[in-house]
């Protein structure tokens, strides 16, 4: 080092080469890894863009030769999972009746209790918080089963709570398209899409809650004070100041839960039936039945559906995402 | 709100760990049996076998996942164009379920026209790649799809991890004449302890939950050559109608959670006091 720069000759900083060797080694190595995170993408829509023939003659990774949309087509509305045969828009807009309420409720209880948690906070909210945190590392199998008899309680509860009818139909007009009420207003929470709903709302409670506390802690404890002097109480000053402030951090929350929730497979195997399933689930079923020819083509395309809504958001919200996974991350 | 979260969360799991002592069957009842339905786990064949799976994908899946993930990092942290572009496609299977991730590897790895196919029409017709049908490593053709989906995230926290190092650091390096890779090994690492503890944790705490991916690409197949623990409870509560069993195994998971939560819990928060 010391004698290169005792040496007599050119000064200043060395001109950077483009093809030096160091360059080609780096480039190269993420050209290859690249190509290793696309190659599925690829394969899934040149495979969903061919005829059966085609797929038979040739390889996955061929590009079409005659391109096909009716997979596609028959991906969305033709294929069968057990005794329906309307593909999988059914378990699209199922997808669709469970993540705008399980969004938007999980949200907004996150965001009143970490306000509550970072603002208010009351005897214990210290303590409330690290259960919390605690519950999340809790495998989630440990709580399915006693999760279907709380819904089943709350449920029959709810249904024998008022002796009078036109309660019960009045709460099954509330829940509206969410709750299967039959005839005499009974409510069923389990194998229901509102009782997913629920179940979403808690299991997202933990990131979320950790999201919009530490969020709100950085917000200056003075604005706090001058809007109590003010006279604005709990939801005055959650309306007013609070939640103008708190764009970045929805956003956030939004990502993560619309993405989590999309992709749920577990939680939509148990606490619904086979009219309810979300689209995850009925991706699974059509792919993986063992009844008839498959058909990878309507496969691959009825795979890549499902997939459009979690990439379009990635593609979509881009920076935003990795802040996402990054503030989700901090917990684990 | 939060009171209902907390109580879903410890009520069910002490009321889950109590019915893993019970003889409990098609439905929840509360006779003592003691440590019945543990002796009847670890004597169960399906289970010794999820339990090796998964401490096998587990170890390999750790491991590839952190140096993978950090490799990439250290890759995109040096300065390079196109850094968005490279970490857009390296994270976006991150986006996708683990269902759409195990469909996608399942019709990849198909041994007629899959990788095989492709190598075998190429000339070589004794070539055999055909993980997802050979019980012995089936395991790995589910790790391929695995560290597909998960590398990019952890790749995205090294690279958050990176950017908190000071300049002055490669800067005093460079004078001294340490090559970068020791510099990374030697000095990077250890200041990144933080990073690496969170992303041991996350990578753990996926593997032990790991059940999507083994559903879609294998389901648990051939044989029960690639089942896993998680799949072992779904089973046994909502298949065999054996709640029981269901309870113990998943009571099982939980402690291997608690196992590898106490030490993370120490190194984190033992030693230094927070605020």
């Amino acid at each position: 080092m010391r004698d290169r720069l005792d040496a007599s000759g050119p000064r200043g900083t060395k001109p950077k080469k483009v093809f030096s060797r160091r360059n080609i080694v780096l480039y190269g190595t993420l050209l290859i890894v690249a190509v290793y995170y696309l190659l599925p993408l690829y394969v899934m829509l040149v495979t969903s863009l061919k005829d059966m023939t085609e797929i038979r003659m040739g390889n996955v990774f061929a590009p079409p030769t005659e391109i096909t949309f009716q997979p596609w087509v028959k991906a969305w509305s033709e294929a069968c999972t057990g005794v329906n045969c309307d593909g999988l828009s059914r378990g699209f807009w199922n997808s669709v009746r469970i993540l705008i309420p399980s969004v938007i409720l999980s949200i907004s209880v996150a965001l009143v209790s970490g306000y509550a948690l970072s603002k208010w906070k009351f005897k214990g909210s210290e303590l409330f918080f690290t259960m919390l945190l605690v519950g999340a590392f809790i495998p989630y199998q440990v709580m399915l089963y006693p999760i279907v008899i709380m819904l089943r309680e709350t449920g029959m509860f709810l249904s024998n709570f008022d002796p009078l009818t036109w309660t019960r139909q009045g709460v099954c007009f509330a829940l509206g398209p969410l709750s299967e009420c039959d005839g005499t207003g009974r409510i069923q929470l389990f194998g229901s899409i509102s009782g997913l709903v629920i179940v979403h709302t808690i299991f997202g409670m933990p990131i979320n809650v950790l999201l919009f506390r530490n969020y709100f802690a950085s917000i200056p404890e003075e604005l706090f004070k001058a809007a109590r002097v003010d006279g604005a109480g709990f939801w005055g000053i959650l309306f007013r100041i609070i939640l103008p402030m708190s764009l970045p951090i929805l956003v956030v929350a939004m990502i993560i839960q619309v993405t989590g929730i999309w992709n749920d497979f577990l939680f939509g195997v148990v606490y619904t039936r086979a009219e309810q399933y979300p689209m995850t689930v009925q991706l699974n079923n059509i792919v993986n039945s063992v009844q008839g020819v498959k058909e990878y083509n309507v496969n691959m395309a009825a795979t890549l559906l499902t997939g459009l809504v979690p990439l379009t958001i990635y593609f979509f919200s881009g920076k935003l995402f990795v802040r996402g996974i990054a503030a989700g991350a901090v917990k684990g | 709100m939060i009171a209902t979260a907390v109580i879903a969360f410890f009520g069910g799991t002490i009321w889950t760990v109590v019915y893993s002592f019970t003889s409990s069957g098609l439905l929840p009842k509360l006779d003592w049996v003691g440590l019945d339905q543990y002796d009847r786990l670890w004597n169960t064949t399906k289970w010794i076998v999820s339990i090796k799976n998964l401490a096998l994908y587990g170890a390999f899946s750790l491991v590839f996942t952190l140096v993978i993930g950090f490799v990439l990092a250290a890759l995109l942290d040096r300065k390079i164009r196109f850094e968005d572009t490279f970490r857009t496609i390296f994270l976006y299977p991150f986006a996708l379920s683990f269902i759409v991730t195990g469909l996608v590897w399942q019709w990849i790895l198909n041994p007629e026209f899959g990788v095989q196919g492709v190598v075998r029409s190429m000339g070589w017709t004794s070539f055999t790649f055909n993980p997802l049908n050979d019980p012995d490593i089936v395991m790995f053709g589910l790790l391929i799809a695995g560290l597909w989906q998960g590398t990019g995230l952890i790749m995205c926290i090294m690279l958050a991890g990176l950017r908190g190092i000071d300049d002055d650091i490669w800067k005093a390096s460079r004078v001294d004449g340490i090559p970068s890779w020791k510099t990374y090994v030697q000095i990077i690492i250890p200041m990144m302890r933080p990073v690496f503890i969170t992303a041991v944790v996350l990578i753990t705490s996926g593997i032990i939950k790991l059940y999507d991916l083994v559903v879609a690409q294998t389901s648990g197949g051939p044989g029960i050559s690639s089942e896993v623990p998680a799949k072992y409870v779904m089973q046994s509560m909502f298949g065999g109608q054996n709640l029981g069993q269901g309870f113990a195994a998943s009571t099982m998971m939980l402690v291997s959670v608690v196992i590898i939560l106490v030490p993370w819990a120490l190194l984190e928060f033992g030693g230094r006091k927070r605020g």
